[in-house]
C-alpha cells in the first residue's frame, strides 16, 4: 500500500526535475517560447501533484474537532478601554489644546492636497479649441503633406490634421467626398463645403474613439468602439448606438493654390460631454 | 541538527516556537469552493514575480524612436519608446515572451478568481457577521485586481491599449463638477499628453501593488482570526471548527497547489497567445481597429457603454453626459452595493447573529436567486461587450443584435431569479420527501 502510494509523487517529482532542467536547456539553446513554458509547466507542476499526491497518500488525513475562540474580548477589558480612552482621556481634558491640534492637523492635511494640483493644467481652456481656431490653416495628411481640393474621388474618405499639428488627437478630421446632392446643410453652414467634399471632427461625441468607418451606401460614419452611427447626410446626427450629439463640422474652402484650409474652428466642442461643455 | 538550534536561537530572540505551534497546528476546514480564494493568492504571487522580471525590460517612455529591431513587419515604423521596449522584451530577450504571457493570463485568472471567490462567499452566506470588514476588503481587493489589469495593459502603448485609454479619458470627463479637473490631473493635461505612460507605470507596480498586498496581509489576518467556515454536517457548529491541522496535510496540499496554480499559468503563457502586441501596432491617434475588445474583466463596462441608449440630461446649462451613466453611475452603483450588502441583508432579514457554518444556496431561495440575478445581468453586458465580433463572426444584423441585447439585459435577470428560487424550493422540498420515506436513516447518520 505504501509503496504503491509513493509511485505517484515519485513520478511527478522525476517530470518536474525532467521540466526544470529541460527549460534550461532550451534558454541555452536560444529560447523558444512554447517549449519554455511546457517544460517550466513540467517543472511546476510536477512539484505541486508530487506534493499534493504525498499529503493525499502518504500522511494522515485525520479530522479535527476544534473550539472556535469567542471574538469579543470580554467586559472587564472592554471597560478598561472605554475607562482610559473615554472616560480619562487625557485629549478630552484639554479641550482647548485638543481643539487647536485638530485644527493645526486639517490645515496640514489641506496643505497637502495642494502639490497634487501641480499634476495637470485647468482643464477648461484645452477642451473647449482646437489646433483648427484662427488662422487659415491647410487640410494634410498623415504625412504633412497638404490636399488638393480635386484630390478625393466621389466616396473617398482621407484623415486629415491641422499644417503642422499632425496626430493632435483633438483636431483629426474626416474629409469626405459625398455623391452630389447629398449633403443637406445646417443653416449657416450652406458654404462650409468645397464641391461635394465635406470634413467633420474625428473623435466621437460618445466616448472618443476616432470615427473611423464610412458606408458609401448609407452615407453613414460608424464607430468602431461602441458602434455610434452618424448620418453624413444630416451633417452628422447620431442615428444609432450611445452616441448624442452630432460629429462637429470644420468649415472648408480653398486657398490660392487650390489646397483645401480650414476657415476657423469647428462648428461645436469636440469629443465625449462634460458637465460644464455648453457653459 | 542544524534546523534544531536555528528553532532555538531564534525562539530565545524572537519567541517563535509558542506562535509557530499554535499556527501549524491551526484547523482549517476543507472544500473544494475553498481553493478559489488561494488560486486568486497564488495568481497574485505569480503576477509579483513575473512582474518584477518585466520591469527590468520596459520603459514608461513616450518619446518617440523609429523602430530597427528583429521584428522585420515594424521596422521603420515610428513608435514610443514604451513600445518598442515590449516588442524588444517580446523578439529578443530570451523567456522575455513567456515571462510577458504568463504575466498576462495570471492577471486575467487573478480577476477570475476572485470573481468566483466572491460568488462562494456570497452565496454560502460567508459575508456574514463577524466576516463584514473581511468581506469588505475583499471587494476592494476586487476593485484593485480590475484597475490594475486595466493599468497594466494600457501601459504598452498599442493600439489597443490607445484605444481604453481614450474611453477612460472621455468616462472621467463625464463625472459631474470634478470630471474635467480629475482627467487633467490624471493625464496631465488633455488625452494623450505625455504623462500618462509614466504615471500609469507608477500605478500599476507600485501604489496598487502595495495597496493589494496590504490588504492581502489584512485579509488573511481576519481568516486566521476568525478561523474558516465551516459547511454544515460533521458536526459542525457556529462554536466549533471541524477540519485538519495546518501541519502536515494541509500544509502540503496548499503548497502542492500553488505549484499547481503558477504551472497552469506558466502553461498557458507558454502556448496561449495573449495580447499580441506587434500585431495591433503602435497607438496612434486618428487610428483604431474593429473589433478592439478588452481583457474580461473590462467586459461589462464596454458593454454597458455599447447597450446605453443615447440619453443625455441638460438642465441649466449644464450636462451628464452619456458615458456618465454607463461608465460612472453603473460601477459606483454596482461596487456601492457589493460593499453594502452584509449590512442591507442583516437589516432585511434581522439576523445579527454570528455565523460561522456556511449557508447551503438552496436553503437561502431569496438570496441565491437575487445572486443569480446579478451574475445573469453582468454576464449579458459582458457578452454584449463583444456584440460587433458576435455580428460578424455569426453574420447578424448588428443594430438588431442590440435591441435584443437591450431587452435581455431587463428581462433575462427577472426570469433567472425566478427559475433560481423555484429550484431552491424545489431541491429542499425533495430532500425533505426523501428523508420523510427514510426517517430511521436519516436519524442515525446524524
Amino acid at each position: 500500500m505504501r509503496r504503491y502510494g509513493e509511485a505517484v509523487p515519485i513520478a511527478a517529482f522525476c517530470v518536474a526535475i525532467v521540466g526544470g532542467l529541460g527549460a534550461a536547456v532550451v534558454y541555452a539553446l536560444g529560447g523558444q517560447a512554447q517549449a519554455e513554458g511546457v517544460l517550466l509547466a513540467m517543472a511546476l507542476g510536477g512539484i505541486g501533484v508530487g506534493l499534493a499526491s504525498w499529503a493525499k497518500t502518504l500522511l494522515p488525513e485525520e479530522v479535527v474537532i476544534e473550539e472556535r475562540p469567542a471574538l469579543g474580548s470580554g467586559e472587564a477589558e472592554l471597560t478598561d478601554i472605554e475607562d482610559t480612552f473615554v472616560e480619562r482621556d487625557p485629549i478630552h481634558r484639554r479641550r482647548f489644546l485638543g481643539t487647536l491640534l485638530a485644527g493645526a492637523l486639517g490645515s496640514l492635511l489641506v496643505a497637502l492636497v495642494f502639490p497634487i494640483r501641480s499634476l495637470g493644467p485647468n482643464p477648461d481652456q484645452g477642451l473647449r479649441q482646437t489646433a483648427w481656431q484662427g488662422a487659415r490653416l491647410r487640410l494634410v495628411r498623415n504625412d504633412g503633406t497638404p490636399v488638393p481640393a480635386d484630390e478625393l474621388n466621389v466616396n473617398g474618405v482621407l484623415t486629415v490634421w491641422p499644417e503642422g499639428h499632425v496626430g493632435e488627437e483633438d483636431s483629426q478630421t474626416l474629409l469626405l467626398h459625398l455623391q452630389p446632392g447629398v449633403l443637406q446643410p445646417r443653416p449657416g453652414r450652406e458654404d462650409w463645403t468645397v464641391g461635394d467634399q465635406v470634413a467633420f471632427s474625428k473623435v466621437c461625441t460618445h466616448a472618443g474613439c476616432p470615427v473611423g468607418l464610412f458606408e458609401e451606401r448609407m452615407n453613414r460614419l460608424l464607430c468602431p468602439c461602441h458602434q455610434s452611427t452618424f448620418d453624413v447626410a444630416d451633417a452628422c446626427r447620431p442615428v444609432f448606438g450611445p452616441a448624442t450629439r452630432s460629429l462637429p463640422q470644420l468649415p472648408l474652402d480653398t486657398d490660392g493654390d487650390g489646397f483645401l484650409i480650414a476657415t476657423g474652428d469647428y462648428s461645436g466642442p469636440v469629443g465625449p460631454g462634460y458637465w460644464n461643455q455648453d457653459r | 541538527m542544524i534546523t534544531r538550534r536555528l528553532v532555538r536561537w531564534l525562539d530565545e530572540r524572537v519567541g517563535t516556537a509558542g506562535l509557530g505551534r499554535a499556527a501549524l497546528s491551526k484547523v482549517f476546514p476543507n472544500h473544494w469552493s475553498f481553493l478559489l480564494g488561494e488560486i486568486a493568492l497564488y495568481s497574485f504571487i505569480v503576477l509579483i514575480l513575473t512582474g518584477v522580471y518585466l520591469t527590468f525590460f520596459f520603459d514608461p517612455s513616450t518619446a518617440t524612436i523609429t523602430y530597427d529591431g528583429s521584428y522585420e513587419p515594424l521596422v521603420g515604423v515610428e513608435m514610443s519608446q514604451a513600445y518598442r521596449s515590449v516588442l524588444e522584451l517580446t523578439f529578443d530577450v530570451r523567456a522575455g515572451l513567456v515571462m510577458r504571457q504568463t504575466h498576462h493570463w495570471a492577471a486575467v485568472v487573478f480577476a477570475a478568481a476572485i470573481v468566483a471567490h466572491m460568488a462562494r462567499v456570497f452565496f454560502t452566506g460567508a459575508f456574514r457577521r463577524p466576516r463584514e470588514l473581511n468581506w469588505i476588503i475583499g471587494i476592494t481587493l476586487l476593485l484593485m485586481a480590475i484597475l490594475n489589469g486595466f493599468a497594466g495593459y494600457s501601459l504598452l502603448d498599442d493600439q489597443l491599449s490607445g484605444t481604453g485609454l481614450r474611453i477612460l479619458y472621455s468616462v472621467v470627463l463625464a463625472v459631474p463638477l470634478v470630471g474635467t479637473w480629475i482627467a487633467s490631473l490624471l493625464f496631465g493635461g488633455n488625452f494623450p499628453g505625455t504623462q500618462i505612460l509614466e504615471r500609469l507605470f507608477v500605478i500599476h507596480i507600485l501604489i496598487v501593488p502595495v495597496v493589494i498586498g496590504l490588504l492581502l496581509v489584512l485579509h488573511m489576518g481576519l481568516l486566521l482570526r476568525h478561523r474558516h467556515t465551516h459547511f454544515p454536517g460533521g458536526g459542525a457548529t457556529d462554536r466549533n471548527v471541524v477540519g485538519e491541522r495546518l501541519w502536515p496535510t494541509y500544509a502540503l496540499k496548499a503548497g502542492g497547489f500553488f505549484f499547481l496554480t503558477s504551472g497552469a499559468l506558466v502553461l498557458m503563457g507558454g502556448i496561449f497567445q495573449i495580447n499580441p502586441i506587434w500585431i495591433y501596432g503602435p497607438f496612434r491617434p486618428g487610428n483604431v481597429s474593429a473589433a478592439s475588445q478588452p481583457d474580461w474583466y473590462m467586459g461589462w463596462l464596454e458593454g454597458s457603454l455599447r447597450l446605453m441608449p443615447p440619453w443625455e440630461v441638460r438642465a441649466f446649462g449644464f450636462m451628464l453626459p452619456n458615458p456618465f451613466f454607463s461608465g460612472v453611475l453603473l460601477p459606483g452603483v454596482t461596487f456601492g452595493l457589493l460593499y453594502a450588502w452584509p449590512f442591507m441583508e442583516a437589516w432585511l432579514t434581522g439576523d445579527h447573529a454570528e455565523h460561522h457554518v456556511l449557508d447551503r444556496p438552496r436553503d437561502r431561495p431569496v438570496r441565491t436567486a437575487l445572486g443569480v440575478a446579478a451574475l445573469t445581468f453582468f454576464t449579458i453586458l459582458m457578452v454584449a461587450g463583444a456584440d460587433d465580433v458576435l455580428a460578424v463572426t455569426f453574420d447578424l444584423e448588428f443594430n438588431r443584435m442590440v435591441w435584443v441585447f437591450r431587452t435581455l439585459l431587463l428581462v433575462a435577470p427577472p426570469v433567472a431569479a425566478f427559475v433560481t428560487y423555484r429550484l431552491c424550493i424545489e431541491l429542499v422540498q425533495r430532500e425533505r420527501d426523501s428523508q420523510a420515506s427514510l426517517p430511521a436513516a436519516a436519524e442515525t447518520v446524524t
